[in-house]
């Protein structure tokens, strides 16, 4: 499963795309975010951290099944 | 054509009075967002723009669908420039046409408020010895 980062987070991961192995593959997009806070701990003091599955903005409960387009939003600031 | 939805390397602010002008429209109304120099007193020597473009255009996509439905307008233009501006250089401009102007008044904040709170666009700001990620921290 690849994960796409833009803007801060592709500076606190140091890289704009991580893959995640079958063993550690998230579930959820809660469980996705869990997972990026405990491995990058600058994520939990963004002002929000959202989750694009397939290019929409997706809820926590969106199942994963690893084929999806995954990215990383953190908070926008376009205009 | 009655949407113009675009993510671009520069912006040519002349051209959207032809893309918003139609024989219906008493009525145009545009927003250009532009470098400032300066932030909390400090000089910033540019901005960089980067995007999620194929969601940043989906995104872009809904915002002018929801004005089309909720006011009547003729045409609407949604248009965000990315990499590196500098001071007075456009970095967005909306805008919309309608048959009487509070249509297109009302709608033209609806595009650049929503713009700015859903589209996955992100600001660096670049000032003489740092760099600032806008809006990512409280």
């Amino acid at each position: 499963m690849n994960v796409l980062f833009f803007g801060i987070t592709k500076d606190i991961v140091g890289s704009s795309e991580i893959s995640f192995s079958d063993e550690f593959k998230p579930v959820n997009v809660a469980e996705l975010k869990k997972q990026l806070i405990e491995s990058y701990p600058e994520f939990s003091k963004l002002n929000s951290l959202a989750v694009a599955v397939n290019s929409e903005y997706a809820d926590d409960n969106v199942l994963l099944n690893g084929n999806e387009e995954i990215a990383i939003i953190p908070p926008v600031s376009g205009g | 054509m009655k949407k113009v939805i675009e993510i671009v390397d520069v912006i040519d602010t002349a051209k959207v009075y032809a893309e918003l002008s139609d024989a219906n429209s008493g009525g145009i109304c545009v927003f250009v967002g532009a470098v400032r120099e300066f932030t909390n007193n400090e000089e910033v020597v540019a901005l960089e723009f980067e995007t999620y473009k194929a969601m940043a255009l989906k995104e872009m996509e809904k915002i002018a669908d929801k004005a089309l439905e909720k006011w009547s307008l003729n045409k609407v233009v949604m248009r965000h420039a990315v990499g590196e501006k500098g001071v007075e250089e456009p970095v967005v401009i909306v805008g919309a046409s309608s048959a009487h102007r509070d249509a297109c008044f009302e709608a033209c904040r609806f595009l650049i408020d929503t713009l700015k709170e859903t589209v996955p666009i992100w600001k660096k700001e670049k000032f003489k010895n740092k760099t600032v990620w806008v809006s990512a921290h409280p």
